[in-house]
């Protein structure tokens, strides 16, 4: 046993190569296994005709890509990239004093911390069936308001789009959180004095120093809230009903009750071609710095 | 600026106090700093040195007292409304803007126009001793500690402050570029006739830099001169140990003489030690029975055989323990008759021609003229 790993480090030791691929490759076998060949597997059935009772039968065809430009589905197309750019802002809003307070409030900041992501402890799907009682018309705000007085009819809260916008920041917020977190507890306090020295005024420090320095935490933070929220189908499907279908639900509709993978498929790729022209665009937008944080 | 008659100080503070929680940082601060003087902050870490440049900065607010720049009060006055810069011990370059935008920054938020910063920016490079021409265009990460000190310093410069300053600037240098920009910031000092407040924990470049120096210990003034002052007159234990070294010896004030000592006219106390008796001048802080503290520097002793002490010369007989070599100088360290070692400094004339006759275990005489020794107080 010992005279085998004796050998093998031996071997490994004189193939320099061999090193990587030790490292790479249990993730590369995993991630070729779980996610490369499903993907391809569904890019093959985006192609291919749909089989009478749901499966597919071989040939080729464009149709589900031709009829994923019907307007009706272009639309839950655009109210998907419209809620996920809205739900990146508001946590992009709400994240960055949180982040701003936790990094300046010294020995309570793990605790801070820990608060932050807590809501991970339970399953997501508990937490928005706990927003349904929030917002039902018989839920929590409704009775408060009606209480008060306030209001004599219930509001409609639940099944809107401003539920589902709810429903997705709440999810999304930490992720964007521990970011920008990360990136401001880098930012050296001093360089904001020396530019209060230099005359900077509050926002004209926001602006020059710790905007630019906390950018790539930005970035990676909006990526992490704006690629789940396009794909995401639980909180639509309970917050939003029916008429607030996003692309994730229609997805899972072709998965699952319409039985219709070609085109659960098409609409998969549809989407992810869409997000890779808008990542380029982002990259050739701001010259490739995202994600280079100082230097240059 | 109606208050700026010649007379008003730079700087001035009158009885400043900050606490944090209740400890003080700073109690009860008065000093004055006069127009273009270097003047320094030294201390352990602690001392509040730093927290009184932050004060003056106005990254601090006082608790009490008042803190005036050429005569007016700036209490309340944001950090960039009080005509002063500030170079940091991190230097706090902005890692995301090149050097000249770096060094532009401070004039951009004054609106400066463009053309005038430009002008601005170079000339203030140059102060420097950096060429605008290799350095403008480089990224901070690009550049070497001494560098990178440079350009704060300009940055700070290039304002045209009254008044600059610097927080530990050479802290993060070397030996050999400290000492060389000891000279420069000493040379910018006197060639732009700005008032320079440096905070340092290093005695040696305070010497070498201030025309005056306040020495800080537990958040208040120990004592505040010229370097000379400092190092020849401590006033106290704190401030000769700190400044320099010292040799402290205690004894009871025995009787008072009206005597001569080393050829003058003077009074003299008579002092009697665990390690023998010695004679002190005259000074208010000694009293008939009372306690006395002098402090001698390693290099106002002398090393006698015994019995060859000159008349007027204080003497403890003492042995030989140790001798280590310095290069510039040789101390020796001796033990007097109670135990306590004394450093002495002997000149090297060369070991390798003329070695010192001294070995360990020899029987010797540590020796002063009773005037070069400094009475402490307390």
């Amino acid at each position: 046993m010992i005279a085998a790993r004796r050998r093998f480090l031996r071997w490994v030791s004189r193939h320099e190569g061999s090193r990587g691929a030790l490292l790479l490759g249990p993730g590369g076998a995993w991630l070729f296994a779980f996610f490369l060949l499903p993907i391809l597997i569904l890019l093959g059935y985006s192609f291919m005709p749909r089989g009478p009772y749901g499966g597919v039968e071989s040939g080729f065809t464009l149709e589900h890509y031709r009829r994923f430009l019907d307007p009706l589905y272009l639309g839950i197309l655009r109210r998907t990239v419209w809620l996920s750019f809205l739900c990146t802002i508001a946590c992009l809003l709400l994240a960055f004093p949180t982040a701003y307070f936790i990094v300046r409030s010294g020995r309570r900041r793990n605790l801070l911390l820990f608060l932050a992501v807590l809501p991970f402890w339970t399953s997501s799907l508990v937490r928005t069936y706990a927003m349904i009682f929030l917002l039902r018309d018989s839920g929590l705000i409704n009775r408060a308001l009606m209480d008060l007085g306030l209001v004599h009819v219930p509001l409609r809260l639940l099944y809107t789009e401003g539920a589902v916008l709810a429903g997705l920041v709440y999810g999304a917020l930490p992720f964007m959180i521990l970011p920008i977190y990360a990136s401001l507890e880098k930012l050296d306090p001093a360089l904001l004095e020396a530019a209060e020295g230099l005359g900077a005024r509050p926002w004209a420090r926001f602006v020059r120093i710790v905007w630019p320095l906390t950018f790539p935490g930005v970035a990676v933070g909006s990526l992490l809230v704006f690629v789940p929220s396009l794909g995401s189908f639980v909180v639509p499907d309970l917050l939003g009903g029916a008429r607030h279908m996003m692309i994730g639900n229609l997805i899972q509709n072709q998965f699952g009750p319409a039985r219709n993978w070609p085109f659960g498929s098409a609409a998969a790729f549809a989407v992810m071609a869409f997000l890779m022209i808008a990542m380029l665009g982002v990259l050739r937008m701001t010259g490739g710095r995202a994600g280079t944080g100082d230097a240059r | 600026m109606p208050a700026s008659a010649p007379e008003v100080p730079a700087v001035e503070f009158r009885g400043v106090t900050k606490r944090y929680g209740s400890t003080p940082a700073v109690r009860d601060l008065s000093f004055t700093v006069a127009r273009g003087e270097f003047f320094s902050l030294l201390g352990p870490s602690g001392c509040g040195k730093t927290t009184t440049l932050r004060l003056l900065a106005g990254f601090e607010s006082a608790d009490d007292g008042e803190i005036r720049l050429f005569g007016e009060v700036v209490n309340q006055r944001r950090p960039y409304e009080r005509d002063l810069a500030m170079v940091f011990q991190s230097y706090a370059l902005f890692p995301h803007l090149s050097v000249e935008r770096n060094v532009a920054f401070g004039l951009e938020q004054r609106k400066r126009p463009a053309r005038e910063i430009r002008d601005r920016v170079r000339h203030a490079l140059e102060l420097v001793r950096l060429d605008p021409g290799v350095y403008a265009a480089r990224q901070p990460s690009e550049l070497s500690g001494g560098q990178r000190q440079r350009v704060a310093l300009a940055r700070a410069l290039v304002l045209e402050p009254r008044v600059l300053l610097l927080d530990e600037p050479l802290g993060a240098l070397d030996l050999k570029l400290r000492k060389e920009m000891q000279v420069e910031l000493k040379a910018l000092n006197q060639q732009l006739s700005v008032t320079f407040i440096h905070v340092t924990h290093d005695q040696e470049e305070a010497l070498v830099m201030s025309d005056r120096l306040a020495v800080m210990d537990q958040a208040q003034i120990a004592q505040l001169g010229t370097p000379a002052e400092i190092y020849e007159n401590p006033r106290t234990a704190f401030v000769a140990d700190f400044i320099g070294e010292a040799n402290f010896l205690e004894g009871r004030a025995a009787r008072r003489q009206g005597g001569k000592a080393a050829g003058r006219q003077e009074e003299w106390w008579e002092v009697i030690g665990a390690a023998g008796a010695f004679a002190v001048p005259s000074s208010p802080a000694i009293s008939e029975g009372g306690d006395v503290r002098i402090a001698i520097r390693p290099e106002w002793l002398d090393l006698w055989r015994p019995g060859s002490l000159p008349a007027g010369e204080n003497g403890l007989p003492a042995t030989v323990q140790d001798l280590i070599y310095l290069g510039e100088t040789i101390h020796v360290r001796v033990a007097l008759a109670d135990g306590r070692a004394m450093i002495i400094a002997l000149r090297n004339e060369g070991q390798l021609i003329k070695p010192l006759s001294w070995s360990r275990g020899d029987a010797c005489v540590a020796g002063w003229l009773p005037e070069d020794c400094q009475v402490l107080e307390g």
